[in-house]
């Protein structure tokens, strides 16, 4: 009785190693069919862009694969030559980066004064900063138009910036503070013991601490704005970053298709090497963000 | 010394101590009370008033929202999103999730459905509109559609074409008939007209008339055009045959005996045709239209087209949290449901998905907001023509506002209903955190 049981358990690893690459084959197969699906749009706007202009309305992008001569960069050449595209892509370098360092600096700030100091009405106001979490931006959108106005900061890139930092706020805040929280209170403890001041300890100890979470921030702040398009399209007129300049090309859709296609595509690259590049602190952010 | 230095020192310390929370929480809460708290609670008054900003109106900006026909769309467009999409996504979360963990190369599988979340929803709405481009040759969804179309029905040769002359009878989805009854030895001649240049090759010969023969029907399918007319139902010199036409020999109780398809010169022929009466068909397969596109951006069906987009981007963090938590479970509680003899499905069913649950409705409640505000892609992906059947809150709020109409009071009202749509998660937000206290 005994034998056959050993015989059937040594060679169940074999048998079971076949077994699952067997019930493994399909599965690749229909991954890779997905893996496919989800990228194809993507390589659509690619080869699209590259496409000469004389047939991007006349044939689809992927003739390129079949005939790769056909690809071009004078679609490229053209939207760097584009005075409207390279102000645009500047402005958005100014936003997106602006207003990413402001934002790290104030919600890190706060974060650090939720997570370590002590005074009255702590607890409540970090309420107040989870509720303001979810908020839709559009509450906001007619009185500060109004004020913008007013103030002279309408059409300007301090004022996208300003507005950008306040709506990153909630979830700066939210994210620096449980960060930080999880410091070890010993490392806290011996620095105070040791006299040092919370300015001091604020910038020699939790800012290189809180690093991690500090890039999951500015990587969130960056893509958000450079991303935006319904702030920029509100409180600007001339200041237009790519996203609007775009916009105000696809009404006429189909007509200038050889500007869309790469000027969309060129909006997305750096977004997306950025998030290549630090594709962990993207992950670690959103975790922290939604799973709590 | 000392001991005096200390208390002064002390005091010192601890009314700066009181101080120093302020000065690190200052530059966020002028931040919140300007730019958010504060814009709230003006938007909120705003809405009681009317366009010019000084009539108060009482709720009947309110009451506009849902009598407006273009705004309750926004609404009704709204209802099916926070229906549709959050499920759906989270599902496709989950699937990918479970499945990802049983291949080898799931980091990259991963990045790859995680990497449109980089981009923005306004840039994913662009490529979502050159993929949903009517023109088979140009849309890729189309192009894929009619790969599938033209595998089971081709389109026929002659698409638009229609008889000369009231000879030949019927439509181009029954085919047409020769009203005239064709005995053996006899000529039947089907003329057709409306016929795109392309449709014809430039060098193909002329139609010839044919010859009776006897025991055959013999016939031509021409086109019964040629610069200046002529004559219908007559084949003349310098009118070109229709090669590749189908036609089909009826008896005389309409069931088809015999087909054929004609020659490049247009002729065709049915031999060793039995005596008897029979009428000469083009059968409707010549007509076929070809495939021309689903129109995905048109009205009908702009708000699945836009939706689609949605999942193609949130998918990959629906995936990514999913698979996070997915890893966090035990992997003994699994082995032992397989242990104990339970099925991949059951396993699935009864201990993964209950042990997800958590995980599975943060997904989900973030998915709601996150559907409750959406705006860009929704403006990326439709035409100006169908935006108005496209509407959500959000797009609805901007357009009143900003978009030409100008309605600061209507544009607070549409702002405030979003803003109650959200309260049910900030208060669960605000619970949640506050019993973790």
């Amino acid at each position: 009785m005994a034998l056959p049981r050993e015989r059937a358990r040594t060679s169940e690893p074999w048998a079971a190693r076949v077994g699952r690459a067997v019930a493994r084959g399909p599965l690749n197969v229909i991954l890779a069919v997905l893996a496919v699906l989800w990228l194809v749009p993507t390589l659509g706007l690619l080869l699209t862009s590259l496409l000469p202009t004389t047939s991007i309305t006349q044939e689809g992008w992927w003739h390129v694969i079949a005939h790769p001569s056909l690809a071009t960069f004078e679609n490229y050449k053209a939207i760097f030559n584009n005075s409207a595209i390279t102000s645009a892509l500047w402005t958005t370098v100014q936003i997106a980066v602006f207003n990413t360092a402001l934002l790290v600096i104030v919600a890190s700030l706060a974060g650090y004064a939720f997570a370590w100091l002590d005074f009255p009405g702590r607890d409540w106001l970090f309420v107040g900063v989870i509720a303001l979490l979810v908020v839709p931006l559009q509450v906001a959108l007619i009185p500060i138009f109004t004020i913008y106005q007013d103030t002279g900061l309408f059409d300007t890139i301090l004022g996208l910036v300003l507005f950008h930092v306040a709506f990153g706020l909630p979830f700066g805040i939210f994210l620096m503070r449980n960060f930080f929280i999880g410091i070890p209170r010993d490392i806290m403890e011996s620095a105070r013991i040791d006299g040092a001041s919370e300015w001091r300890i604020f910038t020699r100890l939790i800012l290189p601490l809180g690093l991690p979470a500090i890039a999951s921030l500015a990587i969130f702040q960056f893509l958000w704005t450079w991303n935006d398009l319904i702030v920029a399209l509100t409180f600007g007129r001339n200041t237009q970053p790519l996203t609007v300049a775009i916009f105000s090309q696809t009404r006429q859709f189909g007509s200038n298709i050889e500007l869309i296609a790469p000027a969309s595509f060129l909006s997305l690259a750096i977004p997306l090497l950025v998030f290549l590049a630090f594709q962990r602190f993207f992950v670690q952010g959103l975790l922290a963000g939604s799973v709590k | 010394m000392e001991a005096s230095a200390l208390p002064s020192r002390g005091t010192g310390r601890s009314r700066r101590e009181r101080l120093v929370p302020l000065l690190f929480l200052a530059p966020a809460l002028i931040f919140l009370l300007v730019w958010l708290v504060y814009p709230t609670v003006r938007t909120i008054v705003r809405s009681f008033f009317g366009r010019s900003g000084s009539d108060f109106v009482g709720f009947d900006n309110y009451k506009a929202l849902f009598t407006t026909d273009t705004l309750l769309t926004a609404i009704k467009n709204n209802v099916l999103w926070v229906a549709i999409v959050p499920a759906f996504v989270t599902a496709i979360g989950l699937i990918f999730a479970v499945l990802t963990e049983r291949i080898r190369w799931s980091t990259a599988f991963k990045t790859v459905v995680f990497m449109p979340m980089a981009i923005s929803l306004f840039a994913a709405g662009v490529i979502w509109r050159v993929m949903d481009q009517t023109d088979p040759s140009l849309g890729t969804v189309n192009a894929s559609l009619k790969v599938v179309h033209d595998a089971f029905t081709s389109s026929g040769a002659l698409t638009t074409a229609q008889p000369s002359s009231p000879a030949l009878t019927g439509s181009p989805s029954q085919g047409y008939v020769l009203r005239a009854v064709v005995r053996p030895g006899g000529v039947a001649l089907m003329g057709l007209t409306a016929i795109p240049s392309d449709q014809v090759s430039a060098d193909a010969p002329d139609a010839v008339r044919p010859t009776p023969r006897a025991g055959a029907i013999d016939g031509v399918v021409w086109r019964d055009f040629k610069p200046g007319g002529g004559r219908p139902g007559v084949v003349e010199p310098g009118e070109q045959g229709l090669g590749g036409v189908d036609l089909q020999l009826l008896s005389a109780s309409g069931g088809a005996v015999a087909s054929t398809s004609s020659a490049d010169d247009g002729s065709f022929s049915f031999g060793g045709v039995r005596p008897g009466s029979y009428r000469v068909k083009i059968a409707p397969s010549t007509f076929a239209a070809p495939f021309a596109g689903v129109n995905w951006l048109g009205p009908k069906l702009i708000v699945p087209a836009v939706m689609i987009a949605y999942v193609w981007v949130w998918a990959g963090f629906a995936m990514v949290i999913i698979a996070a938590g997915l890893a966090a479970i035990s992997r003994e509680v699994l082995e032992a449901a397989r242990t104990d003899g339970a099925t991949e499905w059951q396993v699935f069913r009864r201990v993964t998905v209950p042990l997800l649950a958590p995980v599975l409705s943060v997904v989900f409640i973030t998915m709601v907001i996150n559907v409750l505000k959406v705006f860009d892609i929704v403006l990326s992906v439709a035409p100006q023509s169908s935006q108005d059947d496209a509407n959500v809150i959000a797009l609805a709020m901007w357009r009143t506002s900003f978009g030409g109409v100008n309605d600061f009071g209507l544009g607070s009202a549409i702002a405030v209903f979003l803003f109650i749509l959200v309260l049910p998660v900030l208060a669960l937000n605000v619970r949640r955190f506050r019993r973790e206290q």
